[in-house]
């Protein structure tokens, strides 16, 4: 179209005024992509979770434990192919602010559950002859800078007292969505200190790994299990991984709900933002549409002129807060790394937030649009500017 | 006889300020010829631009016949009336309305924009149409960057473009100095001598209504013979 010099340089006519507005769309855009991708990130613990494991818990809440007697009973159950255990130790390192999840497991079974831990086969063979061998998520250690056979202090919290621990291997992630952030010791190396110090506490865990034959038969094997142990002391509730880490989004799903919200108050931003410089310009513009009318330039010229450069500016302002949310979201990343052990901007947040930039733009100049059409030539000529 | 170019019959023009109906123009009648230069003039509000811009068909009469280069405009749809106004009307305004994003060469060229003129054929003509208001030497200058005698030139330039039927300018030079606007009036005598244009000028300024050949007054909305 011969009329796009037009739009390119009405664009650039107060040049301030739009680069505050681009600015204003890049930094909407970018809070939108930050936003979606914290909420990715939420729920990307569930969906790392794998189809053909079960997690048996206490089904009066997770603080209750259940006693490791349950692990030969599960066994038993038809379609299960193993168990192990894992239990939340909650243990603190140094001070509280450094967080991170740490399990006692079961170290002959678990990591044979979980194939997603990458580990040497010889960290492997230490873990599995040091009773009090711990290993930690590539991105844990790198944390706190540990390296394999340093000597580390945790203070438990759920578990009164200083437990020692040596770091015998740092497992990675096979999958780009496994946590790199957990650290793990024996069960038995925490059970043997009860057994001695509070022996009440000892022999129970926390929940119990159920890997099934045929992920089919997930529910049917759940009901199975819970069966078991119904109207016993300690009854159970299992569920598939996925549906045990939901429960944990849907514990935090009111803040979930409140980034949701925030996120569509940001389009609403990006709306105010672009439809504010749109009107103003279109206003300033009267005489300048009748003149062209004039001239014999018809309705649809000025529809493309105005539509052309709302959705440049909304062009520009989408691009640069792509580009922003980048290395924007990679700062968020390693300030929340405690909290999201994965958090990558999704190809389809980028998609969403280019569409979300382009139907602002159409909408932002619908107004203008029909203002500027409507007026007529000789009212448009009579006012001066 | 030359061909009657400009026939308005009967015409009236009132406009509307909520339910008041505010009459204009009243039973106007009136034929310019081809190769006049008129120039229409009476007091402010009298209704020589409301006069003009139903020429220009850029306004509808409320009543009555307008025949404007042998099209009845009263008649014509908003596009047809915009592809008429293309074909056969160059306007000139007073404040010149030149497009401030845009050079001189591409003010003039604007109007060819909706010809399918190809870009050198378009050049040679933005070229002969700032050549003719002699500002050959002025085609990559911005209006902030022009005298308002000069942005008016090239105003002009943009109205001759497209070579129209008809010429119409309202207060052409009532943004001027007297020197800009002798100029400016000469501009357009030449016009009319030389090109042959036929011109419609709104003026308050006698010494602008000299250079027409043909005067017409308008009192409170009606034409009074002189
Ligand atoms: N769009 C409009 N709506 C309402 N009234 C109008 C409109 N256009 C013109 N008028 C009225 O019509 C009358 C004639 O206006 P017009 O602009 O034609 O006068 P004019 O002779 O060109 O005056 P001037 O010499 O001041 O330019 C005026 O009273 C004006 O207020
Ligand atoms: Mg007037």
């Amino acid at each position: 179209m011969r009329l796009l010099k037009i739009i390119y340089r009405n664009t650039l006519r107060h040049w301030l005024r739009t680069s505050l507005t681009v600015l204003g769309l890049a930094i909407a855009v970018v809070a939108f992509i930050v936003i979606r991708t914290t909420i990715d990130a939420w729920y990307a613990q569930s969906e790392a979770a794998s189809p053909d494991r079960l997690i048996t818990r206490h089904a009066v809440s997770l603080t209750f434990f259940l006693p490791l007697a349950y692990e030969n009973r599960i066994q038993d159950v038809e379609g299960v192919k193993a168990v192990s255990h894992a239990t939340w130790f909650g243990g603190v390192y140094v001070e509280p602010k450094n967080f991170f999840a740490n399990f006692a497991i079961d170290h002959t079974k678990y990591l044979d559950l979980y194939p997603e831990f990458v580990l040497e086969p010889a960290e492997r063979d230490a873990f599995m002859q040091e009773r009090n061998a711990a290993i930690v998520g590539r991105n844990l250690a790198d944390r706190f800078g540990w390296q394999v056979g340093d000597r580390i202090t945790l203070t438990g919290t759920i578990f009164p007292g200083d437990w020692e621990l040596v770091i015998r291997g740092i497992y990675t992630g096979a999958k780009e969505n496994t946590d790199e952030s957990t650290m793990m010791f024996r069960w038995d190396y925490i059970d043997e200190r009860l057994r001695r110090e509070v022996p009440a506490r000892a022999g129970y865990v926390g929940t119990f790994v159920v890997q099934v034959d045929d992920p089919q038969e997930a529910a049917v094997v759940s009901e199975k299990i819970d069966a078991l142990f119904q109207n016993s002391l300690a009854e159970t509730k299992t569920e598939t991984e996925e549906a045990f880490n939901l429960s944990f989004v849907a514990m935090a799903g009111s803040i979930v709900l409140g980034l949701k919200a925030i996120s569509i108050l940001v389009i609403g931003i990006f709306m105010l933002v672009l439809g504010n410089t749109m009107a103003m310009t279109a206003r300033e513009r009267v005489s300048e549409y009748a003149v062209m009318k004039t001239l014999g330039f018809r309705p649809l010229h000025i529809v493309g002129l105005i539509f052309g450069e709302s959705l440049f500016i909304a062009a520009l302002g989408g691009a640069l807060g792509i580009a922003l949310s980048f290395p924007l979201g990679g700062l968020v990343k390693t300030m929340l790394s405690n909290f999201f052990p994965v958090y990558t901007i999704a190809f389809w947040t980028v998609v969403f937030a280019g569409l979300i930039a382009f139907v602002v733009g159409l909408l932002a100049a619908v107004f203008p649009t029909v203002k500027a059409v409507r007026t007529s030539i000789v009212d448009g000529l009579r006012i001066i500017d | 006889m030359a061909e009657p170019i400009v026939e308005l019959q009967s015409v009236y023009k009132s406009y509307y300020r909520g339910q008041l109906e505010i009459p204009v123009l009243y039973n106007i009648n009136l034929t310019f010829t081809e190769g006049q230069f008129v120039a229409l003039m009476g007091p402010s509000g009298s209704g020589k631009t409301t006069l003009l811009n139903l020429i220009a068909g850029i306004d509808r009469p409320s009543d009555g016949r307008l025949v404007v280069a042998g099209q009845d405009i009263s008649r014509l749809s908003e596009g047809d009336m915009a592809r008429w106004r293309a074909n056969h009307i160059g306007f000139i305004f007073q404040f010149y309305n030149l497009m401030p994003v845009l050079n001189a060469f591409e003010n003039v060229e604007l109007p060819l924009l909706l010809t399918r003129l190809s870009r050198s054929e378009r050049r040679r003509q933005v070229e002969t149409a700032l050549g003719i208001v002699g500002l050959g030497d002025r085609m990559g200058h911005y209006p902030n960057q022009l005298s308002g005698g000069q942005e008016q030139r090239v105003a002009i330039a943009r109205a001759i473009v497209t070579d129209p039927t008809l010429l119409l300018a309202d207060e052409p030079t009532g943004d001027l100095d007297r020197h800009s606007a002798d100029s400016i009036m000469d501009l357009l005598s030449r016009l009319n001598n030389e090109f042959g244009k036929t011109i419609i000028m709104v003026t308050h300024d006698p010494r602008a209504a000299e250079a027409a050949r043909t005067v017409q007054h308008l009192e409170k909305g009606e034409l009074v013979s002189s």
